[in-house]
């Protein structure tokens, strides 16, 4: 199991999220990917995104426009 | 028990899309949603940039839908691929610079070809006969059919009973019976199915899913491409033309103007690709400056930039600026007068 990080800033919905799916693809279950959005939309989308594909969501917060989720990759 | 059938539906994040897929899922049909994103795309989001949208949900449509489904959904980024629809439409564009059918085969061809390598049996779409005037006309349904290469793995189950009976229909594996024939214009037997279902805060009836069916965006499109002689683009110029006022004042330059300060948060992320001009003696807006200026330019360029400030009625504005890849300078301007800003200029 090892921890990632994805840099998504500056770039608008939905790439935030296509980014993280892409990623994602390519860890293996147990991973973490910390991402990190200036889109205000990413604090709702990639939740969703993770809810519907069965990731989990360890951390999601927004300190001054930037949004930091945390994911734990499922099988 | 058999494995079920398998179909890919294509999920704009509207109505239709989220009906059709509802319809197989009561089949039993296990359906899994691909969705595109071309750049063109309206999203919650970037209306959020601006403050007077920030009331409304910042939501990914798309998503939204297949969470309310249950199915997954794979969201594609077809950005380079998308080019040559938008630059080379076989079948030419709609009322602005749309390029709807081209856009649709194009759709199609993509989830015809993710069908086979994911393993699945047939694709479905939203697509109802007479709702649209180009791409769902009754005579161009075929069109989407036979250049998409789809065939009869194409089902659309909102109209299916009113076209020819497809492979999934003929082999059993939905019931024909089951699904619809939708027609027209007329959203009544949409909403009603919508209700039926449980469906409700879905996204606007009416579609409108793409910038390039809006007349002042193609504009803007079609400006960027006469200044630079040739039709092609990169995804931030087509992310630019979504934010700001933009102002040509002579053919070879652009001032991208921001209206408040969202939009300044967002143009600040290209302050490293771009000239800017910056107010400092009053509130103002940063400006964006494209193209290739002399230094009679950029004092022209500051002035329109100052009257768009707090300090119009001053008789001089303060302002940075910084010309790209070289060092920022100070410069003390007169505002210009609304008279004297053409109405010509506003792209």
């Amino acid at each position: 199991m090892s921890s990632y990080t994805l840099d998504a800033r500056n770039s608008l919905c939905p790439m935030p999220v296509i980014k993280t799916q892409n990623t994602v693809n390519e860890l293996k279950a147990g991973d973490t990917l910390e991402v990190t959005s200036t889109d205000p939309g990413a604090l709702n989308d990639i939740p969703a995104w993770c809810r519907i594909n069965g990731h989990e969501i360890i951390n999601a917060k927004e300190n001054d426009g930037v949004v930091v989720i945390v994911i734990r990759v499922s099988d | 028990m058999s494995t079920p059938r398998k179909a890919v539906a294509l999920i704009s994040g509207g109505l239709d899309s989220l009906l059709a897929a509802r319809l197989m899922l009561e089949q039993g049909i296990h359906v899994e949603g691909i969705n595109f994103y071309t750049g063109f795309c309206v999203e919650g989001h970037t209306h959020a940039i601006r403050k007077k949208d920030k009331s409304k949900t910042k939501r990914n449509n798309a998503l939204w839908s297949a969470e309310q489904l249950g199915i997954k959904l794979h969201i594609l980024d077809i950005i380079d691929e998308y080019k040559d629809v938008v630059i080379n439409p076989k079948h030419g564009y709609g009322a602005n610079m749309n390029p709807c059918l081209d856009c649709k085969i194009f759709m199609v061809s993509k989830a015809k070809q993710w069908m086979q390598e994911k393993g699945f049996d047939f694709i479905i779409t939203g697509e109802v006969i007479g709702q649209r005037p180009m791409s769902q006309r009754k005579d161009l349904l075929p069109v989407v059919v036979r250049e998409s290469g789809a065939d009869d793995l194409l089902l659309r189950p909102l109209c299916a009973q009113n076209l020819a009976p497809t492979l999934p229909e003929r082999e059993g594996w939905v019931d024909r019976e089951k699904l619809l024939a939708f027609h027209g214009r007329n959203r009544k037997p949409q909403m009603a199915l919508a209700k039926e279902f449980g469906f409700d805060d879905y996204a606007s009836p009416a579609g409108g899913c793409c910038f390039l069916t809006d007349v002042n965006y193609s504009r803007k499109l079609v400006d960027l491409w006469q200044a630079r002689n040739k039709k092609e683009y990169e995804l931030d110029d087509i992310m630019l033309l979504k934010v700001g006022r933009h102002i040509r004042p002579a053919p070879h330059y652009k001032l991208i103007v921001s209206r408040e300060d969202g939009e300044n948060k967002f143009l600040n992320g290209y302050r490293k690709q771009f000239s800017t001009i910056e107010i400092k003696s009053h509130g103002g807006p940063l400006t964006l400056v494209d193209g290739d200026l002399s230094e009679d330019d950029f004092k022209q360029a500051a002035s329109i930039a100052a009257r768009f400030s707090q300090g119009r009625e001053a008789e001089s504005v303060n302002v940075l600026i910084t010309p790209h890849g070289k060092e920022g300078y100070s410069l003390d301007i007169p505002p210009m007068s609304a008279s004297e800003i053409k109405q010509e200029w506003h792209v």
